[in-house]
């Protein structure tokens, strides 16, 4: 996966390029507004990760002039502006998602991964398969070996969320936003409460589990052993 | 100095303005009337010496110069104001008041004005006189007049009076002027006092009320409103900065500390990475409650966002509640939550549901386990919607061990943990999160007392408390 990080402070931009690469990506840095618009632009990228604030050009900015020019990149605003209404005018810009700085590496890479595959040209699926569990969009029902599971609405949308990222981390901030969408803190640990009630329901008389706990990130659904 | 700047009050600019303006008003009054008078009186004057002239004429063509003289020196004798000289052609007096006239006057015909001299207490005095001077055939003079000093002294009196009106008034005007603008000065000095001392830096000065309830008191008391406000923000601002200051160089310190010991202690690999692993969790701690005392001062100073929408209450209370019950029951708690008819209202969704989240969390984290409570009543949380008019009530009420009275007003303070929480995680900034969203939106929490338990009541304006922000 190729990244372009469009950061001022060379310290953080390196310490995340080195990390993606790290994890296996493709990362470039532009340290300026106008350079991050050129290579953003010429170049042929996955994900872009833009600071808000940007010497020469502001990101927002930055932003709204690739969507014009029909660049459909997505791209993670990093801000240290973390405010309702910041993310808001974020995602109204153009931006794909929005991240408050700091932030756990962790939690930034979860997003940027699950950006690049929502932009890969994909058909939209009616069945997803992990192992012998199969969740069909369609008719909302999960069977495990055949047999039938019986989910809660909200425990089946936080199935379907995980399923359709499957093979990759999932954070808890972002099960929070795509399943219940909200975008505070909930202070108590209330998703692993959630997670741990699917989980007592999709993988409890199984050998196999299916729902892992990512430590120090989030969950993944996958099939295969730790 | 002090009268200078008097002079330079509005209150006396008016008064000089309405003074020129009034003066000349009076002046423009006196001098029509002055001078309608004295045409008036001018041609009475006319009148009655033509009309005596013709009657001497007439007296004079029937019984000659002798008739003329008898009537002449009947009239000289009670002459009243009239003045008569009766002279042959060669200018020597035959009858009349007059003694003599200068030559000039004697020879001049037709109206003329002129001074004579007429006896009085202390000698003779000069007087005015208006006549008309008459040739008769035989060409003897008669002259007939009046005298008009009266009339000369009516005009001096008039226009003294006019005079002396137009200086009292300006004095009176000036004094009124004086008071009133003493008065005005006085009201804008202890403002301009007050303005003063607050640049100086002394916020909690406040412009003094009188009791007149007049502009200057309305004035007044908006300012002193606007400055309330002003020295809100600022101690708002100040606190998070004393908070930030105080309750995060405490973790700061905390986490520094943590990491020389492991330097220190040289624990091999395993040991550095725990070590590592808890700073992370140390610094995550400080960063959310960096994060909730920004959101907090953001929400205080009302200028959080714009981003107002209308949406129904229950789907929110429902999503929370939602959120929570695994939590709940996880603990043996019962979270029942009352949904009613759609109950829309205008706000900002993201807020009232973080307000109403941490509601809920804070009754399961200290509601929840009711020590010495009936077991029967432990552990039931209820969460239900109110509507009051122009306002909604979501009440969340536990049947915990409750927060004593003393205790409540206390307990919105950021960072007050009450005894009973301290070994619980929680920053600490719950319910200050939910008070400063409740504001934002025209509306305060209540802490009441749930008998046992407590009952946290969040008040909103259904139209989300817009009025405030153009207030």
């Amino acid at each position: 996966m190729r990244v372009l990080v469009v950061e001022d402070d060379g310290k953080a931009a390196g310490y995340l390029a080195n990390a993606l690469r790290e994890s296996g990506h493709n990362a470039e840095l532009a340290s300026d507004g106008p350079t991050g618009y050129e290579l953003a632009r010429a170049g042929d990228y996955d994900v872009l990760i833009v600071d808000r604030m940007l010497p020469g050009r502001d990101g927002l900015s930055l932003i709204d002039g690739l969507r014009q020019e029909g660049v459909r990149t997505p791209v993670l605003i990093l801000s240290a502006l973390g405010g309702v209404d910041d993310r808001v005018k974020g995602l109204r810009a153009g931006g794909d998602d929005y991240l408050a700085k700091p932030y756990a590496f962790s939690e930034l890479l979860a997003r940027v991964e699950a950006l690049a595959r929502r932009s890969a040209p994909e058909k939209a699926e009616t069945k997803y398969v992990v192992g012998d569990l199969v969740l069909d969009r369609l008719s909302h029902q999960v069977t495990r070996a055949g047999e039938p599971i019986s989910l809660q609405p909200r425990e089946y949308r936080l199935l379907e969320y995980l399923i359709m990222n499957v093979g990759q981390v999932v954070t808890r901030t972002m099960l929070l936003e795509h399943v219940w969408d909200y975008h505070f803190d909930p202070q108590t640990n209330v998703i692993d409460v959630h997670i741990s009630r699917l989980r007592a329901k999709i993988d409890k008389n199984f050998d196999r589990p299916l729902l892992h706990t990512v430590r120090g990130a989030g969950y993944m659904v996958r099939d295969g052993s730790d | 100095m002090g009268l200078i700047r008097l002079l330079r009050t509005t209150a006396f600019r008016a008064f000089f303005f309405y003074f020129a303006l009034f003066a000349i008003a009076a002046a423009i009054a006196v001098a029509y009337i002055y001078w309608k008078t004295n045409v008036l009186l001018a041609a009475q004057l006319e009148n009655s010496i033509q009309a005596e002239t013709q009657s001497l004429d007439e007296q004079y063509r029937a019984g000659g110069i002798e008739q003329l003289v008898r009537t002449v020196g009947e009239r000289s004798e009670t002459p009243g104001n009239s003045l008569y000289l009766l002279t042959d052609a060669g200018g020597r007096r035959l009858a009349g008041t007059l003694k003599a006239v200068s030559t000039e006057l004697w020879n001049s015909e037709g109206r003329v004005a002129f001074v004579y001299r007429r006896p009085a207490a202390n000698g003779s005095e000069d007087r005015l006189a208006y006549a008309l001077v008459f040739r008769l055939q035989d060409g003897s003079r008669l002259i007939v007049g009046r005298d008009i000093e009266d009339r000369r002294e009516f005009g001096r009196v008039a226009r003294s009076a006019f005079l002396w009106t137009l200086g009292g008034m300006a004095l009176i005007g000036l004094l009124g002027g004086l008071l009133i603008g003493r008065s005005f000065l006085r009201r804008i000095e202890s403002i301009t006092l007050t303005s003063q001392q607050i640049m100086a830096g002394d916020l909690s000065r406040r412009i003094p009320l009188t009791a007149a309830g007049d502009e200057f008191d309305r004035l007044a008391a908006s300012l002193n409103g606007m400055l309330q406000r002003i020295t809100e923000l600022v101690d708002s601002f100040k606190e998070v900065s004393d908070n930030i200051a105080h309750d995060l160089k405490t973790p700061l310190t905390r986490l520094r500390n943590r990491i020389e010991t492991a330097l220190r202690e040289a624990g091999g690999e395993y040991a550095y990475r725990e070590a590592l692993q808890a700073t992370i969790e140390e610094a995550d701690e400080i960063i959310r409650t960096f994060d909730a005392l920004l959101s907090i001062a953001r929400l205080e100073a009302g200028t959080a966002s714009n981003a107002r929408n209308e949406f129904d209450l229950n789907v929110v209370v429902g999503g929370v509640c939602d959120l929570y019950e695994p939590v709940a029951e996880e603990r043996g708690i019962t979270l029942a939550c009352q949904t009613a008819s759609p109950t829309v209202i205008r706000g900002e969704r993201q807020l009232i549901a973080q307000a109403v989240a941490n509601l809920v969390d804070n009754a399961i984290k200290y509601g929840g386990d009711a020590n010495g409570a009936e077991p029967s009543a432990k552990g039931n949380i209820s969460v239900r919607i109110a509507m009051n008019g122009e306002t909604a009530q979501i009440i969340v009420a536990d049947r915990g061990p409750g927060i004593p009275p003393a205790d409540r007003e206390r307990a919105f303070k950021r960072f007050v943990r009450l005894e009973a929480s301290r070994s619980l995680p929680g920053s600490g900034l719950g319910l200050s999160l939910a008070a400063a969203v409740a504001r934002l939106h025209g509306g305060h929490i209540d802490l009441l007392d749930n008998a046992p338990g407590v009952k946290a009541v969040l008040t909103l304006r259904r139209d989300g408390g817009n009025h405030l922000l153009t207030r």
